[in-house]
C-alpha cells in the first residue's frame, strides 16, 4: 500500500511549495493528538450501533428475566412484516415528505421577501428565526394547549366553533407544528443563497428587458436549486426522526393516524419493552437514513464544487 | 399511574426537554455531621409532589436521626419506569431504593427483582403492618403473600360533581350512582352554549390514561380483559356494551378535545368549571380543594365511582417504595423506607409542609388525624372508603388470572392497553367504530394471553 502512494506521488510532478512527505515518526506525531478524539468518537458512535446490531439478533424482553436467546433475522421479519410499522412507515413519509415541502416554500417566499432593504429587516428576520430556536418539546406542548385546544386555544379563540383541530385533521395538525417550526431554517439557508447572487447578472437580465417574474423564474430559481436542495435534505434527515410533535401533540394518535417510525419504536422499546425488535426496527430506520444523507452528502458536495468552479 | 401520569408527563417532558435528565441530588452531609457511620443510600422517585416533599424533609428528619445519607434520583415516571426497569432487569445495582407502583410490584416481585420487606417490616416494632389498608397490602404483595414494596400513598377513583350546576338544574347526585343516571345528568346538564361539557372523562391513549378509567367501566358492565383461563374477552359483548357507552358518552355530552384529554387536561376542565361532572383519581381532591389552582374549590361534590352490574368499581393504585434485590445496603434502605413509608411521617408533612400535602391513602391511622380530618373534609371518608371497597384480585364479574383492577398484571399489558386505547381513542374522535378497535384488541390480547398458557 505504502508503495503505491509513493509511486503515485513520484509519478506526478508537483510544485515546489508542497511539503515534503513526512517520515512515519513525523506522521504519528501529527496523529497522536487527534486519535483521542477518533477513539471517543468511534466509542460514543460505532460501539452502541454494533451493539443495536447485536441486540436485533436477539429475543429479548426485558420483562422476562432468562427470556433471551439467539434467533438471527427473526426479528427483521417480525418488524418488515407488521403492519403496524407498515402503517408507520407511510406516516413517517407523509409527515416528512409534507413538512419539508410546505417549510421550504414558505421559506422561499420569507426569504426572497426579506432579500429586500426596509426599515426593521434586523427585527423582522429576528423575530422569525424564533421558532426555530425553541425546543421541539417546548414547540410541541404550545400547539397543544395554547394553539389547538378546542376550548381556549388560539385557532377556535380568534375564528370561534370549536373544531377539535388534533383529532380531526390529525396529520395537518403535527405537519403545521413542524412547518412553524422548520420554516425559519429553510429560510436561513435560502436566504443564504439570494444573498450571494451576482447582482450584476440581475442587473444584466435587467437591461436586457426581462420583467420581475422571467427574472425570478430564469435566474434566481435555477441558480437557488442546490439551497433549495440542501434545505430539503437537511429537513427531511431531522424531520424523519420526528418525536417530540407526535408524543406530545397526539400520542400517534387518534388510532395509528400520526404514529411514525420514532414513536413506533418508542413503544416496542418502552410499553413492550421487547428490546430485540425496537432494535431491528431502528437499523431499518437507520438503513433508510442513511440513504437519505448519502444523498444529502452527495448534494452538499456539488455544492462545494460549484463553490470551488467560481 | 392514574393520576399521575399525566401531570408528570407534561411537567415531566417538559423537564426532560429543559435539561438532560433532570437529577435532583440531595446531599445532605451538613445535617448529619458527624453522628452516623457515614452510610449512604441512593433512592430512585418519580417527581410527583409527594415525592418531592419527601427529598425535601429528608435531611433535616431522617439523615440528622439516623446518620444515613440519602441521595436522590428523581425522574419523570416514564423515564423512571424505563430507567429502574432497565436497572433491576441488568441487575445493575444502582439504587437502593426506587419508586414502582402496583402494577409493577407483583411482576417484579415474580421475576425475583426485589428484596421482601415482610421480614423487616414485622421485626420494626413502630412500623405497625397492621395499619397499612389491605387493598394497599394485596396489591403490593408477591405470589407467595410475601410484602414486596411499602405504600407511600394510594387512591381509588370516584365522581366529582359541580354541587352548584346541579342545584341550578335541580338534580340530585345519589351517593352510590349507577353509570345510566351519571348519563342522564350529563345529557341534562350538557350546555355547549355555556361551554360546559356534561361529564370530562379521559380519552387520551396510554393504558394508565383511558384505560385506567375504562377498565372500570368494563368491570363494572361485566366486561374483563381475560377470563380465569386466559381466555381473552376484548370483543365480547360486555366489553363492547362498556367500550360503546363509554365513547358514547363522551362523544355526545363529553368535553372538546376528548381524545386528548387525560388526568391533567381534565382537572384543568373541572377545575374551571367547564364540566358538571369528571369521573376520575381521587388524589385529584386535593388540587380541586385548593383555592389557588381551582374556581370550583368548595363547591365539589364527591360520590362513588359510578356502577353498573357491580357494588362498587373504583380503581385502585399506589405509589410504593421497594428495594431492588441489588441493593448492597438493605438494612439502611429498610430504615429509610420505615421512615417514609411510617405513621409519624404524615404528621410531620402535615405540620411542617401543610396538611393537602399529606401522602395519604395507605394508612388506616391517617383517617384519625384530626388536621387532616379537617383539611379533607369533603372527601376523606369517601375516598378511604373507596380504597378499602376495591379489590385488585377479583374487581369484576368473574374470577380473573393476575392482579389488578384498571390493568392486568402481567407484564404485556402496557403494550396491549396503549395500543388498543389507541384505537378507543380513534373511535372517540370518530374514525374508527368500536367493533373495530375492540376487534384489533381482541388480536393482540390472544398474542398476549398465548405467552400465559
Amino acid at each position: 500500500m505504502t508503495t503505491t502512494i509513493t509511486t503515485g506521488a513520484d509519478a506526478t510532478p508537483r510544485p515546489a511549495v508542497r511539503p515534503t512527505r513526512p517520515d512515519r515518526k513525523q506522521r504519528w506525531s501529527r496523529r497522536a493528538p487527534l486519535l483521542p478524539a477518533l477513539v471517543f468518537a468511534i466509542v460514543v458512535t460505532q460501539l452502541p450501533f454494533l451493539f443495536t446490531l447485536y441486540l436485533s439478533t436477539q429475543s429479548w424482553n426485558a420483562l422476562r428475566p432468562g427470556s433471551r436467546e439467539f434467533i438471527g433475522l427473526a426479528n427483521y421479519a417480525t418488524v418488515l412484516s407488521d403492519d403496524r410499522l407498515r402503517a408507520a412507515l407511510v406516516n413517517t413519509v407523509l409527515l416528512t415528505a409534507s413538512s419539508v415541502l410546505v417549510s421550504v416554500l414558505l421559506g422561499l417566499g420569507l426569504a426572497i421577501l426579506l432579500d429586500r432593504r426596509f426599515p426593521g429587516r434586523g427585527i423582522v428576520r429576528t423575530l422569525l428565526i424564533t421558532p426555530f430556536l425553541v425546543m421541539p418539546m417546548a414547540a410541541a406542548l404550545l400547539w397543544k394547549h395554547a394553539i389547538y385546544n378546542p376550548s381556549y386555544g388560539l385557532i377556535n379563540g380568534i375564528f370561534g366553533g370549536n373544531t377539535d383541530w388534533v383529532s380531526q385533521y390529525p396529520m395537518v395538525s403535527v405537519v403545521a407544528a413542524l412547518v412553524w417550526q422548520w420554516t425559519p431554517f429553510m429560510m436561513l439557508i435560502i436566504l443564504a443563497g439570494l444573498q450571494s447572487q451576482s447582482l450584476e447578472t440581475l442587473e444584466a437580465a435587467r437591461v436586457d428587458g426581462a420583467g420581475p417574474w422571467q427574472t425570478f423564474t430564469r435566474i434566481t430559481l435555477p441558480y437557488l436549486r442546490p439551497y433549495l436542495e440542501l434545505g430539503a435534505l437537511l429537513g427531511s434527515i431531522y424531520l424523519v426522526q420526528t418525536f417530540d410533535a407526535v408524543f406530545t401533540i397526539t400520542q400517534g394518535g387518534p388510532g395509528r393516524a400520526t404514529t411514525n417510525l420514532p414513536y413506533e419504536i418508542y413503544l416496542t422499546t418502552f410499553r413492550k419493552f421487547e428490546y430485540g425488535e425496537a432494535a431491528a426496527a431502528g437499523v431499518v430506520v437507520v438503513i433508510g437514513t442513511i440513504l437519505v444523507a448519502t444523498f444529502a452528502l452527495r448534494v452538499i458536495s456539488s455544492l462545494f464544487r460549484m463553490e470551488d468552479a467560481r | 399511574m392514574p393520576k399521575t401520569r399525566s401531570p408528570r408527563r407534561w411537567r415531566g417532558t417538559l423537564a426532560a426537554a429543559l435539561a438532560v435528565g433532570l437529577t435532583v441530588t440531595a446531599c445532605s452531609g451538613a445535617g448529619g455531621g458527624s453522628s452516623g457511620d457515614g452510610t449512604a443510600i441512593t433512592v430512585l422517585m418519580v417527581g410527583n409532589p409527594q415525592m418531592e416533599d419527601l427529598a425535601r424533609l429528608t435531611a433535616d428528619n431522617f439523615t440528622k436521626d439516623t446518620g444515613i445519607t440519602v441521595r436522590f434520583t428523581i425522574l419523570p415516571e416514564n423515564e423512571l419506569r424505563d430507567r429502574v426497569t432497565q436497572d433491576v432487569a441488568t441487575q445493575g445495582g444502582q439504587y437502593d431504593v426506587a419508586t414502582i407502583g402496583a402494577y409493577e410490584a407483583p411482576i417484579w416481585a415474580q421475576n425475583d427483582w426485589l428484596h421482601e420487606v415482610s421480614s423487616y417490616a414485622d421485626a420494626d416494632s413502630g412500623y405497625d403492618r397492621g395499619d397499612l389498608l389491605e387493598p394497599m397490602v394485596a396489591s403490593l404483595s408477591g405470589g407467595d403473600g410475601k410484602l414486596y414494596a411499602a405504600p407511600f400513598y394510594g387512591e381509588s377513583s370516584f365522581l366529582m360533581y359541580n354541587k352548584e350546576l346541579f342545584d341550578a338544574a335541580g338534580l340530585t347526585m345519589p351517593e352510590r350512582p349507577t353509570w345510566q343516571q351519571v348519563a342522564q345528568f350529563a345529557a341534562r346538564l350538557d350546555d355547549k352554549p355555556a361551554g360546559v361539557a356534561g361529564i370530562c372523562l379521559r380519552g387520551l391513549p396510554g393504558w394508565g390514561e383511558l384505560f385506567a378509567p375504562l377498565t372500570t367501566v368494563v368491570n363494572t358492565f361485566g366486561g374483563t380483559w381475560f377470563e380465569k383461563d386466559w381466555t381473552p374477552k376484548v370483543n365480547a359483548p360486555e366489553f363492547t356494551a362498556a367500550t360503546k357507552f363509554y365513547v358514547d358518552l363522551l362523544r355526545s355530552h363529553g368535553q372538546p378535545g376528548a381524545p386528548q384529554s387525560g388526568f391533567t387536561e381534565c382537572l384543568n376542565t373541572f377545575g374551571q368549571g367547564k364540566a358538571a361532572m369528571w369521573y376520575d383519581a381521587t388524589s385529584a381532591a386535593g388540587t380541586l380543594e385548593d383555592p389557588d389552582s381551582s374556581t370550583v374549590a368548595g363547591k365539589v361534590g364527591y360520590a362513588y365511582a359510578p356502577v353498573d352490574k357491580t357494588d362498587s368499581a373504583g380503581w385502585l393504585w399506589v405509589w410504593a417504595l421497594a428495594m431492588p434485590k441489588t441493593t448492597k445496603n438493605a438494612d439502611a434502605a429498610w430504615q429509610f423506607i420505615s421512615w417514609a413509608t411510617g405513621k409519624e411521617y404524615e404528621k410531620l408533612v402535615g405540620s411542617s409542609l401543610g396538611w393537602s400535602r399529606v401522602p395519604a391513602g395507605k394508612r388506616q391511622s391517617t383517617y384519625e388525624i384530626p388536621e387532616y380530618r379537617e383539611s379533607a373534609a369533603a372527601f376523606a371518608d369517601i375516598t378511604l372508603r373507596s380504597i378499602q371497597e376495591a379489590d385488585p384480585v377479583d374487581p369484576g364479574m368473574q374470577p380473573r388470572p393476575a392482579l389488578g383492577v384498571q390493568f392486568v398484571g402481567i407484564p404485556e399489558f402496557a403494550d396491549l392497553g396503549t395500543k388498543v386505547s389507541q384505537e378507543v381513542s380513534a373511535a372517540i374522535a370518530g374514525q374508527v367504530s368500536v367493533d373495530k378497535a375492540l376487534a384489533d384488541g381482541q388480536r393482540l390480547a390472544e398474542e398476549a394471553a398465548a405467552k400465559h398458557r
